[in-house]
């Protein structure tokens, strides 16, 4: 996994409430066995309306996502992430997320930060800006200078910062497992 | 009084294998149910890391998803091989695999139950967010994504922060006409699909004891539709007596050894959650999804909801782009709401019981002109038991199409779909849009209501039709 310290990016906006990752990967990607190559088919069945919200010319390479509130709800499919961060986001901050979601993002290093959604409203008139998104310094900083600090686990904080691999840091308790399965017989 | 331990607790405490403060928990796994969708990226990530599956014996896949189910070869060539990658996958890493025409395959949730894998106390994780389902037999039960997937049959392991709880009691018993699913959509309209973030659901209460497990099963598959990670039911003598003689429950004394450990599992007096809803069964009708998400539902009887009706802007938002989708009006009764298609299928409401409640109100009718009616049993096995029962020819009598087992349209990602405007009722989980196809309207409802729609060619209240007793 790629260690994620910083980045500026330009922030994009998509206030909806609710985003099921049925959108945000529609089923007919969900065929192919290859995990790269996502981006591509992001939002696909809104991205054919020319009104759609991340098709303005403003959040051409955007690299942060402002959301709404539970964003990422229902389907367990990785390949919402996988898109996401295939289609050049790092980022995404919404008022909260689908939990699988979240546990999906944090496992590839796609950064979900929580924040109230005022917060979020706040920061969402930024949209087409640039952000700088700190996760070291817990802060994101918005074109007016001002620093909005947001709280983030401090386990997962570390594994984001270090890019470290999970199975890996799992199979260190090896003996734990091994323990526990000859305990059960 | 004394803190009790509440099911949940009990479960997650006899699944620790390592704990330190500031660590998420390391929990171990029971049974890792794969299916072809969501695993073929979790073993490339083995076979890179020269990674084994540590524990094939507690790992079972099966081909659903993608799974045409009319007869005959496969013609999409990306089913096709991501079907392959599932057989050539459980090959090489030893894997257990049920696969199209083995006589054992169907929808993961269906046959983890109904082989007997599924038992009271375990932990259960798949790559599919209805994985909560198994909730019903009083296991921890949750989806994962694929990395997750991975880190299972590399470590038989994962690392979790405990979910708070939620108990979900439902006050009442269940009114005639009602079924579970009514009541799981009910809940989800009263709690919202964000109500359970963070939580796992345990529910509580007279209408749930009444339930058969197939009920519950329904009402734990939908858990993750309000949001909450799981969705668990103490098991009891139902539970018990669905489990006794399937393929691999324990047998002679390991079974009466079994039902000990099992009766234990059940929430403890006094136990502290983080949360209490309670839901007046008694209240309710039989529901009828108006959006595109399971949240935006109403009652038979009533009206398509007005936007300006919402206080809060982003649910007003919400509101309107769903009416937009569903080409609804304000104010439509939901009983002139007409339908093209109609599925009776899916993790949700595809057992026996389900097929059953269908046939009692398809039998001796038709299906109304201009509609398509689809049943899709949830397995191999429910298949050839409607079979014996005759709920096929009930079904294929009154104008429905009888397939063979899969996930079909409950998410079309095989031929199974609907096209653009088409408005379907939908005995599924989800009204997502595009979910059933690109642009299709999909109204969730139960069986029997499904079937009532079908003959009808709107949606009408079940419990006003002449409904024989189930055929059996």
């Amino acid at each position: 996994m790629k260690p994620f310290t910083r980045r500026t990016a330009v922030a994009a906006v998509l206030d909806r409430a609710d985003v099921d990752t049925d959108q945000i990967m529609p089923k007919q990607f969900l065929k192919r066995i290859e995990r790269t190559g996502f981006g591509e088919f992001l939002f696909f069945d809104w991205a054919m309306d020319p009104g759609f919200e991340l098709n303005r010319p403003e959040y051409r390479g955007a690299g942060i996502l402002l959301a709404g509130r539970n964003f990422g709800c229902g389907s367990s499919r990785e390949h919402a992430p996988w898109g996401l961060q295939d289609g050049g986001f790092d980022v995404v901050i919404a008022p909260s997320f689908g939990d699988i979601f979240r546990q999906n993002c944090i496992k590839i290093g796609l950064v979900p930060i929580a924040l109230p959604a005022a917060q979020v409203k706040r920061l969402q008139q930024f949209g087409g800006r640039e952000l700088t998104v700190d996760l070291e310094q817990q802060t994101i900083e918005d074109p007016s200078g001002e620093l909005t600090p947001f709280p983030f686990d401090a386990f997962e904080r570390h594994r984001l910062l270090n890019g470290l691999d999970d199975i890996g840091l799992t199979l260190e308790h090896e003996d734990a497992i091994t323990a526990f399965e000859a305990a059960r017989g | 009084m004394t803190v009790g331990k509440s099911l949940f607790e009990k479960i997650w405490d006899a699944h620790v294998v390592h704990e330190a403060k500031g660590e998420p928990t390391l929990l171990y796994v029971d049974l890792h149910l794969v299916h072809e969708v969501t695993s073929p990226q979790a073993f490339d990530g083995l076979r890179l890391a020269g990674r084994a599956v540590r524990r094939p014996d507690l790992t079972v896949a099966t081909m659903d998803h993608n799974v045409p189910t009319l007869p005959g070869p496969i013609e999409d060539p990306l089913a096709r091989a991501q079907l392959d990658a599932l057989r050539r996958n459980c090959e090489e890493f030893d894997v257990r695999l049920y696969a199209t025409g083995s006589g054992r395959e169907g929808i993961v949730h269906v046959i983890g139950p109904e082989l007997g894998l599924t038992q009271p106390g375990m932990t259960i994780v798949c790559g599919d967010s209805h994985t909560s389902t198994h909730g019903a037999f009083g296991a921890l039960a949750f989806g994962v994504g694929t990395s997750e997937v991975e880190h299972v049959l590399a470590a038989q392991t994962l690392p979790l922060v405990k979910p708070e709880q939620t108990l979900v009691r439902f006050d009442g018993s269940l009114p005639p006409g009602l079924t579970p699913k009514d009541v799981v959509l009910g809940m989800i309209g009263q709690v919202g699909v964000a109500g359970g973030v963070g939580h796992v659901f345990e529910y509580a209460g007279e209408a749930i004891r009444g339930f058969s497990m197939e009920g519950r099963m329904t009402l734990c598959n939908m858990s993750i539709e309000a949001g909450a990670r799981a969705g668990m039911v103490a098991p009891d003598d139902t539970t018990f007596g669905y489990l006794e003689r399937r393929e691999f429950a324990p047998t002679g004394g390991e079974w009466e050894r079994a039902l000990d450990r099992w009766r234990a599992f059940a929430s403890d007096d006094g136990v502290r959650y983080d949360r209490e809803i309670v839901v007046d069964v008694e209240a309710l009708e039989p529901q009828v999804t108006w959006g595109t998400n399971p949240g935006m539902v109403a009652p038979v009887g009533g009206v398509v909801p007005d936007p300006a009706q919402y206080a809060d802007p982003d649910d007003r938002g919400a509101v309107e782009r769903a009416l937009a989708y569903m080409a609804l009006e304000p104010g439509t009764p939901i009983g002139e709401i007409r339908i093209d298609r109609v599925f009776i299928g899916s993790c949700t409401n595809a057992r026996i019981e389900d097929l059953r409640a269908a046939a009692a109100v398809a039998s001796g009718k038709r299906v109304a002109p201009g509609v398509t009616a689809l049943v899709v049993p949830g397995s191999a096995a429910v298949k050839r038991l409607a079979e014996e029962e005759g709920l096929d020819r009930v079904f294929v009598a009154a104008g429905f199409e009888w397939r063979n087992a899969g996930c079909s349209m409950c998410l079309g990602m095989n031929p199974d779909v609907l096209q653009p405007g088409e408005r379907c009722a939908s005995t599924s989980n989800r009204n997502f849009e595009g979910r059933q196809g690109r642009l299709g309207r999909t109204h969730l409802v139960s069986p029997a209501m499904a079937a009532a729609a079908a003959i009808a060619g709107h949606f009408v209240d079940v419990r006003e039709l002449d409904v024989e007793a189930v055929p059996a």
